[in-house]
């Protein structure tokens, strides 16, 4: 039978199984004696078992069958819930979460049979489940130790890069190259296991290394590790003029990198389709080492080698991205759809009527007007459509700090609220890494030890806040958490240390200026390095990632008491609110989302601060920003009495923008300026207005 | 920087799949700023448009112009004229936009006093400029093209649309 066409539809199912199997098992954790959690349990390791069974993913079955066969037991009452029965369902999950993710890039399920944990299911069966953890764990630790061997051997056989296959030219450049006495390098780079942005990581071996010499080729592409679609580690084919043992230093320089090996890379142009052939067959005895050392890893170098054979064919994904929409979604556009028609049926038939001239005009305003209210709301249907909650992305959270708990020895609980807030499908998807950044900083550098909090007076369990919600046209996510909050002279003194601050700098600056320095590049201040973060890069990433989303982060912290991170997101990015303005001749947009007030002063009104120009607004000191001046916009009219100022707010700092004239209010469709017009920062992009003419969209973030 | 386009227009002799060797024909539009002729090679031209009203952008370059919209899509439009230190472009009626489409920069459109014509050049009409002389910074051509008696320059577009500067 074919069942190729359900994929899509089993991928989906299996997701929403495994994340209720995960939150119930959480659950099952807490109160071990729930029956509704253990038949709900029950049901969705049974459907789960049924559906994989269907698809012919048979290691799948297996796996789920002894699983049913565990809460079967437990719903029974033949056996009782235990910790450590908790940690090997987890697990189980993990692997049948492997498979899954085996099977939306090449439809297959992969070849881990995941036998230690099949047997550790087994033996809770068969009673003796005090024994299980350990011998599972044993196993575990046996066959990641057999991983690592592997690894080691193929290390020494140096071999992973020559799996690079080079193109004709590209073994022309390589040949060239050495005949002007450079030299060319395979080089193989492994990323840690628990590295969380392994595309910055890969960004900055690429920097690293071609600091010294010219990346020829990578392995997979430079696009694809961009995005992340790799394992563990790549390759890479560089020019270069220094020694190997420079580049590889220079690779493993950069932090969260295991190791990177290489070798000179001969090339013969002339036998090029031989050693291709061999290099294929090299690159299948390494695929052990290619896949992740995971616990459940079981090693099957054949099987493993078969896999390999598939890989090449299903580079990409199998199965597109899709968003589930709910039946009266589709039903409101479509309604929206046909009264676009009607409206454009009415308006082709005045134009074709040719009757009274003045009744024609009004019962065409009329129908701008209707046309306007069905486009304003189609656009409003579109978008909420494509909104999805983010309860997709907090949903893997509580497994998360659970399992940080157990990594850190620290007592914690996390708390979510409105899991149900919608956001733009993309910004779903985007946000969270960010999040989960933030989470694990406030797990590990928030919350103080558990011995730390008593002394404090705090209870002993750290709780750790994650809330969600609308605030106008934007959504507020805040990770809060009730622990240390951030030491303003620590991260002073970090900054004067590494010089990122002079100590007169640090003197005038105010505390949430200081601790603003923590989104700075490589600023951490761990301590200690741990094993979930403190390694300097995180607070960069989280803000330029939010940044890229249109979206702002700040935090609020209080010494001994917690911190809150709040990032703001936009609702939708394409179509945004904006005000029209006039400033010499130009037109300019800026989005009704950054706008306070708008002013109108006097000449009078304007005072001057350190000779720069500021407003007394009911009491609040306003600095102003000649829009002309700052954009050079050539200006003819002298001066006039009443100033136009438009109020624009960033955070808590405000400024005022001087303009000529005001337009008006209006949607506008965001279009970017493209690559090639970069350098401008006051402009975050452009629109085209009803006449056809182009206006930009000013970047008020930036003139504060 | 990577190279935007290959301009060092097709090699001379192409062996074709069936053996057979044929010389390449490259096509050039022929455009005019002042008196002297210019060449483009036709497979990086997208579209020629009118002369329209262009959105300044402040705080770039001088010789970027701006943006226009051509058909919903917002491309920037920059003045050879400019970046190769001729005066500044006086607005005819035969002043026109072509838009050049270019793999990672997406379109750009550059203003030219004038199009003429659309010219067939074989490799042994053009006299390529030797290397040296491409890396100068004043330097927009890769060759002369030599066409009824008349010379055609035939624009470099990495030159003329990147800063020579900054690669």
């Amino acid at each position: 039978m074919d069942v190729s066409q359900y994929l899509e539809i089993f991928i989906d199912e299996t997701k929403e199984h495994l994340q209720s199997l995960n939150t119930q098992i959480l659950n099952l954790e807490q109160e071990p004696e729930n029956e509704d959690t253990i038949n709900e349990i029950f049901r969705a390791a049974h459907s789960l078992k049924g559906m994989a069974g269907t698809m012919g993913y048979k290691r799948m079955q297996t796996l789920t069958h002894d699983m049913e066969n565990v809460f079967s037991e437990v719903r029974n009452g033949n056996i009782k819930v235990k910790a450590n029965m908790i940690d090997i369902l987890f697990q189980c999950l993990d692997a049948l979460e492997e498979y899954l993710d085996c099977i939306q890039s090449s439809a297959d399920e992969g070849t881990n049979d995941n036998e230690p944990l099949i047997r550790a299911l087994n033996e809770i069966l068969s009673g003796n489940a005090e024994n299980v953890q350990e011998e599972a764990k044993a196993s575990a630790e046996n066959v990641s130790g057999e991983v690592k061997e592997d690894i080691e051997e193929t290390v020494e056989e140096g071999t992973e890069w020559t799996g690079i296959k080079l193109h004709d030219t590209e073994k022309t450049v390589i040949g060239k190259a050495v005949s002007q006495g450079k030299k060319a390098y395979g080089l193989t780079v492994y990323v840690q296991e628990s590295c969380i942005l392994k595309a910055a990581r890969a960004f900055l071996v690429f920097k690293a290394v071609e600091e010294l010499g010219e990346i020829i080729v990578s392995d997979p592409s430079a696009q694809d590790i961009e995005d992340e679609k790799f394992e563990s580690s790549f390759n890479i084919v560089v020019i270069s003029d220094a020694s190997l043992s420079e580049i590889v230093k220079a690779a493993q320089s950069v932090s969260e990198i295991e190791k990177a090996v290489g070798g000179v890379l001969k090339v013969d142009p002339q036998s090029a389709a031989k050693p291709e052939v061999q290099e294929e067959k090299e690159g299948k005895d390494e695929e052990p080492s290619e896949d992740t050392p995971t616990v459940q890893q079981s090693v099957v170098s054949a099987p493993a080698a078969a896999k390999q054979e598939k890989k090449p064919a299903a580079n990409k994904p199998v199965v597109n991205r899709t968003v589930r929409v709910d039946i009266e979604k589709l039903d409101s556009l479509m309604n929206l759809v046909s009264e676009l028609i009607i409206a454009k049926n009415s308006l082709v038939s005045i134009s074709a009527g040719g009757g009274n001239e003045s009744v024609d005009n009004m019962a065409f305003n009329d129908q701008i007007e209707y046309l306007e209210s069905v486009t304003t709301n189609l656009h409003e249907s579109v978008m909420k459509v494509r909104m999805v909650p983010i309860e997709s992305v907090v949903q893997k959270f509580p497994r998360m700090i659970r399992d940080l708990q157990k990594k850190l020895g620290k007592k914690m609980e996390l708390y979510m609220t409105g899991e149900e807030t919608e956001l733009d499908r993309t910004v779903v998807d985007e946000i969270g890494d960010p999040l989960m950044h933030l989470l694990r900083n406030a797990a590990d550098h928030g919350l103080e030890s558990a011995q730390v909090r008593k002394e404090r007076g705090k209870p002993e369990v750290g709780s750790i806040h994650l809330d969600a919600y609308q605030d106008g046209n934007n959504v507020i996510i805040e990770v809060s958490d009730d622990g240390g909050g951030i030491d303003a002279k620590t991260v002073k003194q970090k900054a004067i240390e590494r010089g990122v601050i002079s100590a007169e700098q640090a003197e005038n600056m105010s505390e949430k200026e200081i601790i603003n320095l923590l989104f700075l590049p490589s600023f951490s201040t761990a301590k200690e390095v741990t094993d979930v973060s403190g390694r300097g890069v995180g607070l960069d990433v989280v803000k330029s990632k939010i940044e890229a989303l249109s979206g702002e982060v700040d935090v609020r912290t209080k010494y001994g008491v917690g911190s809150t991170w709040s990032i703001c997101l936009p609702l939708t990015l394409a179509i945004i609110q904006a005000l029209m303005v006039v400033v010499g001749n130009e037109k300019y947009a800026i989005s009704l989302n950054s706008i306070d007030t708008i002013e109108n002063i006097t000449k009078e009104d304007i005072k001057y601060v350190q000779a720069k120009e500021v407003i007394n607004l009911r009491g609040i000191v306003i600095p102003l920003v000649r829009l002309d001046e700052m954009l050079d916009i050539y200006k003819e009219k002298d001066e006039e009495e009443d100033i136009v100022v438009v109020i624009v707010r960033k955070g808590d700092k405000q400024v005022g923008l001087v303009v000529d004239e005001l337009i008006g209010q209006q949607e506008i469709v965001i279009k970017s300026l493209g690559k090639y017009i970069n350098k401008c920062k006051f402009i975050s992009g452009a629109t085209i207005l009803g006449d056809g003419e182009v206006a930009l969209i000013l970047d008020t973030n930036a003139m504060i | 920087m990577d190279k935007l386009t290959e301009n060092t227009a097709p090699a001379v002799i192409n062996n074709n799949e069936d053996g057979y060797t044929a010389v390449e024909i490259t096509q050039f539009i022929v455009v005019k700023f002042g008196e002297e002729q210019y060449g483009i090679d036709i497979k990086y031209v997208d579209n020629i448009v009118r002369m329209q009203h262009i959105t300044r952008i402040p705080k770039v370059s001088n010789y970027i112009k701006g943006v226009i919209n051509l058909r919903g899509e917002v491309v920037p439009v920059m003045s050879v004229r400019l970046k190769m230190d001729l005066s500044e472009d006086v607005e005819t009626k035969a002043t026109r936009i072509i838009i050049l489409k270019l793999d990672q920069l997406g379109n750009i459109g550059i203003l030219v006093d004038e199009v003429k014509e659309v010219v067939n050049l074989e490799e042994a009409q053009i006299e390529r400029v030797s290397y040296d002389a491409r890396d100068d910074v004043s330097n927009f051509i890769f060759g002369i093209g030599k066409y009824e008696g008349g010379l055609i320059s035939l624009l470099d577009l990495d030159a003329v649309v990147l800063d020579k500067e900054m690669i």
